[in-house]
């Protein structure tokens, strides 16, 4: 069940938009943020405050690479392997993640915090090899950087904003 | 530094933060919106103008942003939207998300006199999640318009009203693509739709709507406070027309965004404006405008970088982000990325797409891996001309660099393939 707090943001949110489900995508993502992912509790709650049916939502929640339909951990680390940072090395960051981490890609760690998962090029070939992590960039990466930024995120117990 | 080029766009450029409202307003900004919208000009005037400038949309199709906003008919019902596609997603490209990091309020100021071209009372930013930032900048600086007066009910007092919500896209390729970026506001599947009816008359909820670029919308201020002649006269081609932002990424000394004259030849824009190669580095090829362009041969290291100029040689400008391979760097290796980029992102609608780019990074994917046969480059070829025949434009650009892989650099694909394997593995520290 999603908390009435939430249920409450979710539809003044919706109540300003042109049409409900314009808001589909907030709305899931909100939830997100609060539980992580998408699960087929959380579905059914945010089909009916949009006006849709389950299905419906589920067409626009399998569609997109920032909708989670299983559970994923805290961070979501999502490496980028397209073209420059392919040039620049990003096997060697998918590598020491994993290792790190010990998890495969597409593994999430034990602790639950972390998750690893390719994705495409996220605009930031200025600053290759890059990844993003929940909705924070991080670029030039180093064995050296990404030890920083993963012990940091380790000690945080909240985290959220962007570079 | 040798070639100082008048800023338009980056003027107000800071090396660590995203220049103010105040700032923007001392650099002539919101001057164009008081005089234009604020002094009633006819919605028709500022058409004619950004027509006469010559600005060609930003995106990548360079089609004349003033020819845009005059197809949406005079009959046509309201609200009227504007949409301004930042949805940016063609690897390599980066400038949208660079101008609003760097002057905002550009933007927001291009959005409502385009707007007011047309009487389009609602605009939408689209953004993709990985640019969390840039809508996290724009929502705080909608608000401080707002406050000043140049957002919102009765703009400047005058019977325009206006408004812009950021709207935050899941993530796909596809939403890149006009139509499809449009069922992605509604909520729908993104899938592409094919025209007649234009978006200009029918789009969002069947109302007329117009989309833009990020770079093409920032441009509009400074065309209506300058005037056409002087957009023209920013060209350092005699056929183009202002200021290019240019995404430089890859191989060079210092990657990132700069303005410069468009028809800036590329020799200039890497040796002076990148700092040359990277140590160690030769020019082996480039892509000159994102990943659906082709590649460009060291034979066109001079070449004014200009949509007309590229044209000429049968090549594109699209976003003019341009990624510069080595002699390091694997070709068939770089395509083979390229398609699994596609791939991964075809929509999956149509069939052409969802099968054939799978098919062709399957052939790439065994030619560069040591099973690659002869017969694989005539299938190459014609799986090539084949995804024309798919629904939108974003099955046959992804096809523009294999076509030009074979063309180019069709003895290193057969190098490939008689040493059975990739003669660049070992020295390449990919």
């Amino acid at each position: 069940m999603l908390p009435d707090e939430l249920k409450f943001k979710l539809r003044e949110m919706i109540a300003g938009a042109e049409s409900p489900r314009e808001k589909a995508i907030d709305v899931m993502f909100a939830i997100q943020e609060l539980q992580g992912w998408m699960s087929d509790e959380a579905m059914v709650e945010a089909a009916e405050l949009l006006g849709m049916t389950p299905l419906e939502l589920e067409e626009l929640a399998t569609f997109y690479d920032y909708i989670y339909r299983s559970p994923v951990g805290r961070y979501v680390i999502k490496v980028c392997d397209s073209t420059v940072c392919w040039l620049q090395g990003h096997q060697r960051v998918i590598d020491y993640i994993s290792s790190r981490l010990s998890i495969p890609m597409g593994g999430t760690s034990a602790d639950g915090l972390f998750t690893l998962l390719p994705v495409c090029c996220i605009g930031y070939c200025d600053r290759a090899p890059a990844m993003v992590v929940n909705n924070r960039v991080f670029g030039n990466l180093t064995p050296e950087k990404i030890d920083r930024v993963l012990t940091q995120l380790a000690e945080k117990a909240d985290f959220s904003g962007s570079e | 530094m040798p070639f100082k080029y008048p800023l338009v766009l980056f003027q107000n450029r800071k090396p660590d933060r995203v220049a103010t409202l105040d700032e923007y307003r001392e650099s002539g900004g919101y001057e164009a919106l008081e005089k234009f919208i604020g002094g009633g000009i006819s919605p028709k005037e500022v058409i004619r103008l950004v027509t006469e400038s010559g600005l060609l949309g930003r995106g990548g199709a360079g089609f004349p942003a003033g020819m845009k906003w005059a197809a949406v008919p005079d009959s046509s019902p309201f609200p009227r939207y504007l949409v301004a596609n930042s949805d940016e997603m063609e690897p390599g490209t980066f400038k949208d998300r660079m101008l609003l990091h760097v002057d905002p309020h550009c933007v927001i100021e291009g959005m409502a006199l385009a707007a007011y071209s047309f009487s389009g009372s609602k605009a939408f930013f689209f953004v993709r999640p990985s640019y969390e930032s840039s809508a996290a900048i724009l929502e705080r600086e909608l608000e401080n318009a707002r406050k000043a007066g140049f957002l919102g009910n009765r703009i400047l007092g005058t019977d325009f009203s206006f408004d812009i919500v950021v709207h935050r896209s899941g993530g796909r390729y596809i939403c890149g693509e006009a139509s499809a970026l449009l069922n992605a506001i509604m909520g729908k599947r993104p899938n592409p739709v094919k025209p007649p009816p234009y978006p200009t008359e029918k789009g969002l909820w069947e109302k007329p709507t117009v989309v833009n670029n990020v770079e093409t919308l920032a441009n509009v201020p400074h065309i209506l406070r300058n005037g056409p002649e002087w957009f023209k006269s920013l060209s350092a081609t005699e056929h183009g027309a202002g200021t290019k932002i240019y995404g430089i990424s890859g191989r060079v000394s210092r990657p990132g965004a700069v303005e410069l004259p468009i028809g800036t030849r590329l020799s200039e824009i890497i040796d002076l404006h990148c700092g040359g190669m990277a140590s160690g580095s030769k020019f082996k090829a480039c892509l000159p405008g994102g990943a659906s362009t082709r590649f460009l041969t060291p034979e066109h290291y001079d070449i004014p970088m200009d949509f007309e100029d590229l044209k000429k040689i049968g090549n594109r400008l699209g976003t003019a982000a341009i990624m510069v391979f080595d002699q390091n760097t694997c070709l068939l290796g770089a395509t083979l990325n390229l398609m699994e980029f596609f791939a991964r992102e075809s929509c999956g609608w149509c069939t052409p797409c969802r099968e054939g780019l799978p098919y062709m990074r399957d052939l790439l994917w065994r030619i560069e891996n040591g099973e690659g046969k002869e017969e694989f480059i005539p299938n190459l070829r014609m799986l090539c001309k084949q995804v024309w025949n798919s629904y939108c434009a974003l099955a046959p650009g992804a096809a523009e660099p294999v076509i030009s892989l074979l063309d180019f650099f069709e003895d290193e694909v057969r190098q490939h393939i008689s040493e059975k394997g990739c003669p660049f593995h070992a020295k390449a520290d990919h």
